[in-house]
């Protein structure tokens, strides 16, 4: 197979556009479509502070290196979510990455904030874990970007990932969800810091792809709370039918993005938020669901005779890990 | 032929096998789910092997 670009040997094959490209003319290709991505649905410019979640894994370190090349104000967030030697391996490659680029990391320790990790957080608040982690996620990647100063928070969910999702919220007839899915999610809110998907036009191998060729070192084993996680599941229905016609995944998504979203869009009344009177941040309750689990768990870890961190009216101990001091 | 396959931490021996195509045939592991590298390089479906190579297979499957 030859590179389309120069007629060297290919090293990725792109079949949905029925490409295949070498080395250094996929990563100018891998660029291009985040850099495309960015503009086209005006996620952000030059001058714009980007928050970054990283996780450790690959797709989240594909998507800063991208945007430090680029020349973006890209920093990282990471959360340590205190699960075991798997966050401790994730955290220590997200500062290696930042150390050999001198970019800023801010780290939120969540077992030293709020007593016990998000493992801890599900089991006292009665959540599984992965409900707890997601809510942790949301909150805190939005309260350290509002408490910081950065205009726009940016996820790594790929075109795998918006696929999957896409598919699960059709399966359960999820219509709030549906409306609300989107490579932008524009701000309601003076504190609902605005959430953008650079990534959302490429497809998970190809991210796998950029981090080998570029020699990013990321986590490669699971979260151990995804063994059997659902999204893997869907993944892997839409992988079956993307081996035997290409496409299949970017279809799906896009074509829901440009005829179907509309149309929902177009038949909801737009959710009203305001402030939670515990921390501040932008809910549809009086309190948010972070602080109530947060204060659950704070409730029940007292009664342990353990001292907690105070949860939700502080600002977050965001550290600024390795790289230049926040600006 | 020597194959690590990390995502299933093992690594085995095969004979015989011509291309990735039929690597990832004879392991019943779908392409579009896994990378195939040797040394530093990624290979295509259509990359000839020999009986002397190491490649690597790496997941790509990422999510919970």
């Amino acid at each position: 197979m030859r590179c389309v670009k120069c007629k060297a040997q290919a090293q990725v094959e792109v079949r949905r556009h029925h490409a295949a490209f070498c080395g250094p003319h996929f990563l100018e290709w891998f660029e291009a479509q985040v850099e495309r991505a960015v503009r086209r649905e005006r996620m952000f410019g030059p001058q714009d502070r980007v928050l970054v979640a990283v996780s450790g894994g690959k797709d989240s370190l594909v998507l800063w290196d991208v945007l430090l090349r680029r020349g973006y104000r890209a920093s990282g967030l990471h959360l340590n979510l205190g699960i075991g030697e798997y966050s401790q391996q994730s955290q220590e490659k997200c500062e290696a990455f930042a150390r050999q680029r001198g970019a800023e990391l801010l780290v939120v320790d969540i077992p030293s904030e709020y007593g016990v990790g998000v493992e801890g957080l599900a089991e006292l608040a009665g959540r599984v874990a992965c409900s707890a982690c997601g809510l942790s996620k949301r909150y805190l990647f939005n309260r350290v970007a509002r408490e910081r100063g950065f205009d726009v928070v940016a996820t790594a969910h790929n075109l795998d990932d918006e696929a999957a999702v896409l598919l699960g919220n059709l399966i359960a007839g999820n219509v709030d969800a549906l409306v609300r899915q989107s490579p932008v999610l524009d701000s309601g809110h003076p504190g609902l810091v605005r959430k953008v998907k650079p990534l959302y036009r490429i497809a998970e191998r190809e991210t796998a792809a950029y981090a080998v060729l570029r020699g990013i070192d990321y986590v490669l084993d699971e979260c151990p709370n995804s063994v059997g996680a659902r999204s893997l599941l869907l993944k892997e229905a839409l992988n079956l039918l993307e081996r035997d016609a290409p496409g299949t995944k970017q279809s799906l998504y896009w074509n829901f993005l440009e005829k179907l979203r509309p149309l929902l869009r177009a038949a909801s009344e737009p959710v009203a938020l305001r402030s939670c009177l515990h921390c501040g941040q932008p809910t549809t309750a009086e309190v948010c669901a972070f602080c109530r689990m947060t204060e659950r768990v704070a409730h029940k870890l007292r009664s342990r005779v353990v001292a907690p961190a105070q949860a939700g009216r502080e600002p977050v101990g965001a550290r600024s890990g390795p790289g230049p001091d926040p600006a | 032929m020597k194959v690590r396959i990390r995502h299933q931490r093992r690594e085995v021996e095969l004979a015989g096998v011509r291309s990735v195509r039929e690597l990832l045939d004879r392991l019943q592991l779908n392409p579009e789910t896994v990378l195939v590298v040797r040394g530093s390089e990624l290979l295509t479906r259509d990359a000839r092997l020999g009986e002397d190579d190491e490649v690597e297979i790496r997941p790509v499957v990422s999510g919970g």
